[in-house]
């Protein structure tokens, strides 16, 4: 029940955020927009409009009577409609790409929350040549009826936005932004069927918004049969442009099913493909735990505006109840500092004490926030999600401990996939090859709270510390200020209750320090891991490539000696084929010679945990082909054999097709 | 690629027949086997052929191939494919010594070269790779090339006051027309035998070309002489035939080549034998042999013109330093002045450069003078 309201939720803080930040707002520009509530939103728009109609009015030589008369509330739906662009709904493929994100975010919330692992149907449908329509399901637990109008019909619709809590919340504008889109560009309804478990009816809304009076026009209302049992599926039509690469919904979904390997998501695209993305862990992730906001993440204006707004009567209790890590003693301090007790009533709390308060608080040494209000996807989920969306050949993953930028924790997570059919380095030794072709630019997928980030990447402050990494350094080629060359995909997510953008689209994660600096260590940490295997694979097929060449010339040399003396030639032939092992020991290396790396590893050695290779027996160059052979052959053309390189455990991987 | 120093004392090459030569390349053969067999990695020790395994001696006065080995491994990467095409190329010799053929080192390049089994990959990519094979295994084996029944292409001609038994014929040297008598690759006493020789001495010239030059002015029946030319560097036929003239008829060897680096070096081969054939000084090298032009001081000695010269390059000069500093030449003065003289006049001259003053200027003056002059003579 609560699950979509989280989507309602969002909206506010999105489209405050955009309304607020304007600098000529001057009052309200310093205030944190997590923090505002739905009624000083509203207030915020009304002071744009009364700015806005007043310059326009001035040539007029207007009295303030006359002013008056033009001013008055203009509604957030009314706002939205004409300033959709600031809401991801800019062009045609991108209005797509939101409302799938928007469907997607919200049903794998929806699902999470109610501790059901999240099943996802996604379908897009062609109506005519820019006319899509949108079909999204999960099995979550369903929404009551009388919720259904307001969560789809209303924006802004909820009130619990400004809980600190990591949730996906914070990307994009929710769902009735979508439905409301839909509307205006076709004037179609949007249809949502919801039923809350078996034995219960299914119900049937048709909504469109009323865009004036921000409120849901309901147009049909009956109960229907469903086939499923539980779960929210919602239908809007909408003026779109469906394509395919990157920025699609194809990827996005891809994405999303790495970030998110607990859920299974299945996407029939317009052109008739199907995406079928299967769960591959069988745990939710761990629930967050809401926080109190830290004194260090807090800006002046949000202080004043918590003031006013507390239960609290009481400098010493405000600060110890409204704020985490806080103590009595902390707050005593602080209030010491700032010409303040502890009995101080807030009521007689003048601007200037307030200031004096805020420079304490910033001042005052205090413990880091709490960082349980964090899930991070976890080095086996990612490996796991990577595992299942990209054909590598080696995998490996790694989880930062949280840390904190300016009061707000964050944790960042690093995985890396590389090789396989993605391609291959190319081999110095190789170089007489015809199809030597460069190997391509690493991909970064960007994540933020398990929401992938798919536009402005060279923004991001994820990208900025890819590009700064030495890749050369770990067996890799890179030109200066570039990706590296290689064939390998580099995923990182950022995990925090508060994830800063750089703009209002929130595309990008800025560029803090301290997020920065943790990038920038997972990044080494995986890679470190992908140099140590980039370079025992160089040699391994050094070697291996030398041992074809002396399996080659054995018989060579075995005839030619045999026409020169008699010998038996088979012994002569088996000798030759043992020596020629025995010279290229290390192309065995990591086949047969694994024992050795586990006992590197008893001496402390954990530089390979979080990590898997998949095998590949007997290089087909039919790779691709496979792909459209739909007919199992007997002995599969390909053997992959998974090993994952932690001695506790070994991984099994299901063999791909 | 350790280059291995052993202290094998060479035998003596002399008198080997074909029988022995079967049982050379068959005790190679066996020694691979057994290697195998006592799970060593199979190696042919290959005697260095460069200057770092060659010294003079000054007692013979030529150059001696040292005793350094390099080993060529057939599991070392680097090493793999020439043992592959050692092994080869001895199977083929074995093969011609069994039915008595001899091959040219094309044809044993054709013979040996074959697409290996299941690869694209050839045996032999061109003839640049089987020939250096057989001198290795010649100097392997301690066998000459023709015992290994394997010739060259015949390059170089005579012409003169000489008589000889070629595989049965008798060969007059004074009645061969224009175009004289072409030497064979292999010009051992079994093929040849000398049979008459009114010559007193052999005149080798660098070319073709300055050679028909000699013959059309009739210069070896004037100075009752051979004329012989080895095509630019002679090969072993034409050092081997300079040999025997010299070794059995005690003929003097005179050599009228270019005024450049690679002419010196011709030179060097001649008297002191090459350094990538040392092994074969013995039986080559004639170290009496002399140089009797063209010598740097020419130009002034016989008021040369400017349009003879040819512009030293940087390679020259640094082929003619590196002459310089070859042992044989070393201590020498007068060839250090001759050498240090090219340098300092900076140009280069051809025997064909003669002609400038006029067409058989070289054969009517300038030789006739220079084998009277002998003090301008170079040793």
């Amino acid at each position: 029940m609560d699950d979509h309201r989280t989507g309602g939720t969002r909206q506010i803080s999105n489209i405050t955020g955009q309304i607020v930040s304007p600098p000529r707002v001057s009052g309200l520009g310093s205030v944190a927009p997590a923090k505002v509530s739905s009624k000083s939103a509203q207030g915020s728009a009304r002071t744009v409009s009364k700015k806005t109609s007043a310059t326009r009015k001035r040539p007029a030589q207007a009295s303030a009577e006359s002013m008056a008369k033009q001013q008055r509330e203009i509604s957030i739906s009314e706002f939205f409609a004409r300033n959709r662009h600031l809401l991801g709904f800019d062009n045609k493929r991108k209005a797509l790409l939101t409302s799938v994100k928007e469907a997607v975010d919200n049903a794998l919330d929806a699902c999470e929350e109610g501790g059901v692992l999240p099943e996802i149907h996604l379908e897009i449908k062609q109506l005519a040549e820019d006319r899509f329509c949108m079909i999204c399901r999960d099995n979550g637990p369903g929404i009551v009826k009388a919720q259904i109008p307001n969560i789809f019909g209303k924006l802004l619709y909820g009130s619990k936005f400004h809980r600190l809590k990591m949730s996906r919340g914070q990307q994009g504008i929710g769902i009735s932004a979508a439905g409301m889109y839909g509307l205006i560009t076709t004037g179609k309804p949007v249809s949502i069927v919801s039923r809350t478990g078996t034995g219960k009816p299914a119900h049937h809304y048709k909504l469109a918004i009323d865009t004036k009076k921000n409120k849901p026009d309901i147009i049909a209302d009956r109960t229907v049969d469903v086939e499923w049992n539980s779960g929210t599926e919602i239908e809007i039509e909408m003026v779109a442009s469906y394509n395919k690469g990157r920025q699609s919904v194809a990827e996005y979904i891809e994405l999303t099913a790495i970030a998110n390997p607990h859920a299974s998501i299945f996407f029939r695209a317009p052109d008739g493909n199907v995406f079928d993305h299967p769960r591959n862990v069988d745990e939710l992730p761990e629930e967050t735990i809401e926080i109190k906001p830290h004194p260090h993440g807090v800006e002046l204006g949000t202080l004043m505006k918590m003031l006013k707004e507390t239960n609290s009567k009481q400098m010493g209790a405000f600060l110890s109840t409204e704020f985490s890590r806080v103590s009595p003693k902390t707050a005593k301090e602080v209030c010491a500092k700032a010409g303040l007790t502890q009995r101080t009533w807030l009521q007689g709390v003048g601007p200037q004490s307030v200031e004096k308060l805020f420079n304490a608080l910033q001042a005052a040494k205090l413990r880091a926030p709490s960082t349980n209000c964090l899930a991070p996807i976890g080095a086996e989920a990612i490996l796991n999600g990577l595992l299942k969306g990209i054909k590598g050949e080696f995998y490996t993953a790694s989880t930062r401990p949280p840390s904190v930028y300016r009061g707000n924790p964050f944790q960042i997570e690093v995985g890396m996939a590389y090789g396989g059919q993605l391609g291959s380095l190319n081999d110095g030794e190789k170089s007489s090859s015809k199809n030597a072709k460069p190997p391509p630019s690493a991909r970064v997928i960007r994540f933020a709270n398990r929401v992938p980030l798919l536009y402005q990447q060279g923004a991001c402050c994820t990208f900025k510390s890819v590009v700064e990494t030495k890749w050369n350094n770990y067996g890799l080629s890179q030109s200066r200020g570039t990706l590296p060359q290689a064939p390998l995909v580099i995923l990182i997510h950022m995990a925090s209750v508060w994830v800063p953008f750089t703009s209002e689209s929130k595309e990008a994660i800025a560029d803090y320090d301290e997020i920065r600096k943790e990038i920038r260590l997972g990044l080494a940490e995986c890679s470190r891991r992908l140099g140590i295997y980039i370079r025992r694979k160089k040699k391994r097929s050094h070697y291996s490539q030398r041992r074809d060449v002396f399996h080659r010339y054995i018989n060579e040399v075995v005839q030619a000696c045999h026409s020169m003396t008699d010998f038996d030639k088979e012994v002569f032939r088996d000798q030759l084929h043992k020596l020629a092992v025995r010279a290229t020991q290390a192309a065995d290396m990591e086949f047969d010679d694994h024992g050795k790396i586990i006992a590197k590893r008893k001496n402390g050695d954990n530089e390979m945990d979080n990590t898997i290779v998949v095998e590949e027996d007997g290089e087909s160059p039919a790779g691709q082909l496979e792909l459209f052979n739909k007919e199992p052959e007997p002995v599969p053309l390909k053997k992959r054999r998974a090993k994952a390189a932690t001695s506790k455990k070994k991984k099994k991987v299901k063999k791909r097709k | 690629m350790g280059k291995k120093k052993t202290t094998k004392k060479r035998s003596s090459r002399r008198g080997k027949n074909g029988q022995d030569t079967g049982a050379k390349i068959k005790g190679l053969a066996d020694s691979v086997v057994k290697s195998a067999s006592v799970e060593r990695e199979p190696a042919v020790d290959i005697p260095t052929r460069a200057l770092s395994n060659v010294s003079f001696n000054k007692k013979t006065r030529y150059i001696e191939m040292g005793d350094r080995f390099q080993q060529r491994n057939l599991f070392n990467y680097g090493q793999a494919k020439r043992f592959m095409q050692t092994m080869l190329v001895a199977s083929k010799c074995k093969d011609l010594i069994g039915v008595d053929k001899t091959a040219s080192i094309r044809q044993i390049y054709y013979l040996a070269k074959h697409t290996i089994k299941g690869t694209k990959e050839k045996t032999f990519d061109n003839q640049d790779e089987s020939d250096p094979i057989i001198e290795d295994l010649e100097v392997a084996l301690n066998a000459l090339r023709e015992e290994l029944h394997v010739f060259a292409g015949s390059k170089g001609a005579l012409i003169g006051e000489i008589t000889f038994i070629d595989s049965g014929d008798t060969i007059d040297a004074t009645k061969l027309g224009s175009g004289g008598y072409a030497i064979p690759s292999i010009v051992e006493p079994s093929v040849i035998q000398f049979k008459k020789c009114n010559a007193k001495y052999v005149l080798h010239v660098e070319k073709d070309t300055v050679w028909r030059r000699f013959v059309e002015d009739r210069f070896w029946e004037k100075h009752n002489c051979i004329l012989m030319h080895g095509g630019g560097q002679p090969s072993r036929g034409v050092r081997r035939m300079l040999y025997r003239l010299h070794d059995e008829l005690k003929l003097p060897i005179l050599t009228l080549l270019d005024n450049d680096p690679w002419g010196y070096y011709i030179y060097s081969v001649i008297k002191q034998g090459s350094i990538n054939l040392a092994f074969e000084s013995s039986r080559m090298a004639v170290p009496d042999a002399r140089f009797i032009g063209v010598s740097s001081f020419d130009y002034d000695r016989i008021d040369l013109t400017d349009d003879v010269k040819i512009d030293l390059d940087a390679n020259d000069i640094k082929r003619a330093k590196q002459i310089l500093n070859y042992p044989w030449f070393a201590g020498k003065k007068h060839w250090e002045k001759e050498i240090k003289q090219m340098i300092k006049n900076g140009f280069k001259m051809e025997v064909e450069a003669l002609c400038s003053k006029e067409l058989t200027f070289v054969t009517e003056h300038y030789t006739p003078e220079r084998l009277k002059q002998k003090k301008y003579w170079l040793d």
